[in-house]
């Protein structure tokens, strides 16, 4: 019993765990480089240089 | 702190207070036969010290809606300073017991609770959750309220989190010394310390989700990503490593869910990821956050950042086997664990390189900024020490150092030398500007502190390097007919030198530390600053172009 259920975790991690992975992989790489994203990011990673003057109502 | 507080969170503070008071109660009855009574006593102190710190502030003037224009800031101080705290008593305790290796006739009394086995995890929690998780809870309520540019959501469950956070801290604490432990590294508090410690992260998770969704900006800055991954992962670790079975709801003792080599896989899953969530993905917010802000440049590139965030969460999880080649665990698992922390390297070196690129065109600042230079240092010793844990993680390589002191080399690089200097250059940053002061009280003591802290790093790392790599061939050198060449104590002996230079650089980390404290708190005592700029702005920072009509 025990074997089988661990044949069964290693079979899967082999097989749907890579692929989930590469997926995974791909999904954020195309997120990070798509083109529309570009002005989002440039905003986040400047607007932190000014952001004491307390919250916006 | 109370009088921030609306009366009527007053009021649920205030019961709240009875709650853990009353719990304390039961504890300390039900248990009074047991490790658990004195326990109890400790959880009902803090219920009742709670409750007078409330009633006495429970009738002044109510703040007026015009706290609502700025962030909440006072929980953080009161962080920052649990944290500085924390660090003294860790650190204190750490090198008391390093001094101990080197000789251990120093004991001053040959009593349980002062020897070696209690007083290490003192060492390893004071410093892990005491100081680390302290700054790691001030620094996120600073972080998320600023990139938010919302205010925290409400005035009570910020200080919840906090004395709740510390309560555990401190039982786990006293605990040790009468002999609480479920013996598992990092994660030796008993079960209804486990259990408070979930209820308290909870409420700090849905903290977070709440000032998010308040958030103003479209966009969640990076370091926010990383905050979070630490809140939610230490959160599923502690649950499911903490499974267990106390032997009476009055009794501190319990037995773990798992045993032989499951217990081992996930106490090791548990442990890594500690490091991993607790030690790296929270300390890679505050990088992310206080490094730029500090320099007056922006991260070098976000879209690295955005990688290495997700190769970090996704790769790390899989790594804690490394801690267990050549055991019983299945061959495969530990191919697994050795690749994917080969593999880690890829994101840990981008964290590092994306944080020393930024400084590119102002290293200028690196050279007269001391606080700076902090940040500076601890990206290249995470740098280090994460080339260093993927090399550990090789078999081969494991095989020489596990067990020796190069592992203690190792997470003593990481700690000393990246999480401890980035929680400083972040404390540097903050006190100032919380305190609403122009800058630090001595400069000049930012910058003993700093040479301080290098130069116990340094010879800390150097000596158990040394100590580490002379053990491992000492225990695998044979002589021609085949048996080992030296005795265990032969390598004890050789190990002596190291020991002593390892417990003096811990003492100049710590005399560094108290520098820093004696300078945060005459800072707090000078007067403020006359009313410069906007609130809080550092005058010696540069400040960053403003972008108008967000």
């Amino acid at each position: 019993m025990m074997g089988l259920e661990h044949n069964l975790m290693l079979g899967f991690a082999k097989s749907w765990g890579l692929f989930y992975l590469i997926a995974l992989a791909l999904g954020v790489v195309v997120y990070t480089f798509w083109p529309g994203n570009r002005k989002r990011f440039e905003r986040a990673r400047t607007s932190i240089m000014n952001d004491e003057s307390g919250p916006w109502a | 702190m109370v009088s921030t507080m609306t009366v009527g969170e007053r009021q649920m503070a205030l019961g709240l207070c009875v709650l853990v008071a009353l719990c304390g109660l039961f504890m300390a009855v039900a248990g009074r036969n047991d490790l658990m009574g004195p326990q109890g006593v400790v959880v009902l102190l803090a219920g009742i010290l709670g409750a007078i710190v409330v009633l006495r502030r429970l009738d002044a003037p109510e703040p007026g809606p015009e706290r609502l224009a700025s962030y909440y800031d006072e929980p953080i101080k009161f962080g920052i300073v649990a944290a500085m705290v924390w660090a003294i008593i860790g650190m204190l305790v750490g090198d008391w017991v390093a001094w101990l290796l080197a000789f251990p006739r120093l004991t001053f009394a040959d009593v349980p609770w002062a020897s070696f086995g209690r007083l290490r995890p003192i060492h390893t929690t004071g410093i892990i959750f005491g100081f680390g998780g302290n700054a790691l809870i001030a620094t996120s309520m600073h972080v998320m309220q600023r990139t938010s540019r919302a205010r925290l959501p409400d005035q009570l469950s910020p200080w919840f989190v906090l004395a709740g956070y510390n309560l555990f801290c401190v039982l786990a604490v006293s605990g040790y010394l009468i002999g609480v432990t479920q013996s598992k590294e990092y994660a030796e508090p008993e079960w209804y310390a486990d259990i408070w410690l979930v209820i308290v992260w909870v409420t700090y998770f849905i903290l977070y989700l709440r000032t998010l969704a308040r958030r103003r900006e479209p966009h969640i800055y990076v370091a926010n990503w990383y905050f979070l991954a630490f809140i939610l992962v230490v959160a599923m670790l502690h649950i499911v490593n903490n499974l267990a079975l106390p032997v009476s709801l009055s009794s501190a003792k319990s037995y773990s869910l798992f045993s032989g080599v499951q217990d081992a896989m996930v106490q090791w899953w548990y442990g890594h990821n500690a490091v991993a969530f607790f030690l790296t993905a929270g300390f890679l917010g505050m990088l992310y956050y206080y490094l730029p802000k500090r320099a007056g440049r922006p991260i070098y590139s976000y879209r690295m950042s955005i990688i290495g965030f997700w190769g970090i969460t996704f790769f790390y999880v899989w790594v804690g086997s490394h801690h267990l080649h050549y055991t019983a665990l299945p061959q495969w698992v530990q191919t697994l664990g050795m690749t994917f922390s080969v593999m880690l390297l890829v994101p840990s070196w981008i964290a590092a390189a994306n944080a020393l690129l930024t400084l590119n065109g102002a290293w200028h600042k690196v050279r007269d900024d001391a606080t700076l230079r902090f940040m500076m240092v601890a990206a290249v010793f995470y740098g280090l020490s994460t080339f260093e844990g993927s090399f550990l993680a090789i078999q081969p390589v494991n095989a020489l150092s596990h067990y020796t002191d190069w592992t203690i080399a190792h997470v003593h690089a990481g700690t000393l030398g990246w999480n401890a200097m980035i929680i400083f250059g972040a404390i540097y940053y903050l006190v100032p500007q919380l305190w609403k002061r122009p800058s630090m009280y001595s400069p000049r003591l930012v910058e003993v502190h700093f040479w301080f802290a290098i130069a116990g790093t340094v010879i800390y790392v150097f000596a158990m390097w040394n100590s580490g790599i002379t053990q491992g061939l000492m225990w695998r050198t044979y002589n021609d007919s085949g048996t080992l060449a030296y005795s265990f104590v032969d390598s004890l002996l050789a190990m002596h030198p190291y020991y002593i230079a390892r417990a003096f650089g811990g003492l100049l980390f710590l005399i560094g530390t108290a520098v820093g404290c004696y300078n945060i708190w005459m800072t707090t005592r000078t007067a403020p600053a006359a009313r410069i700029a906007p609130a809080g702005q550092v005058p010696d920072m540069p400040s960053a172009p403003v972008v108008a009509g967000e």
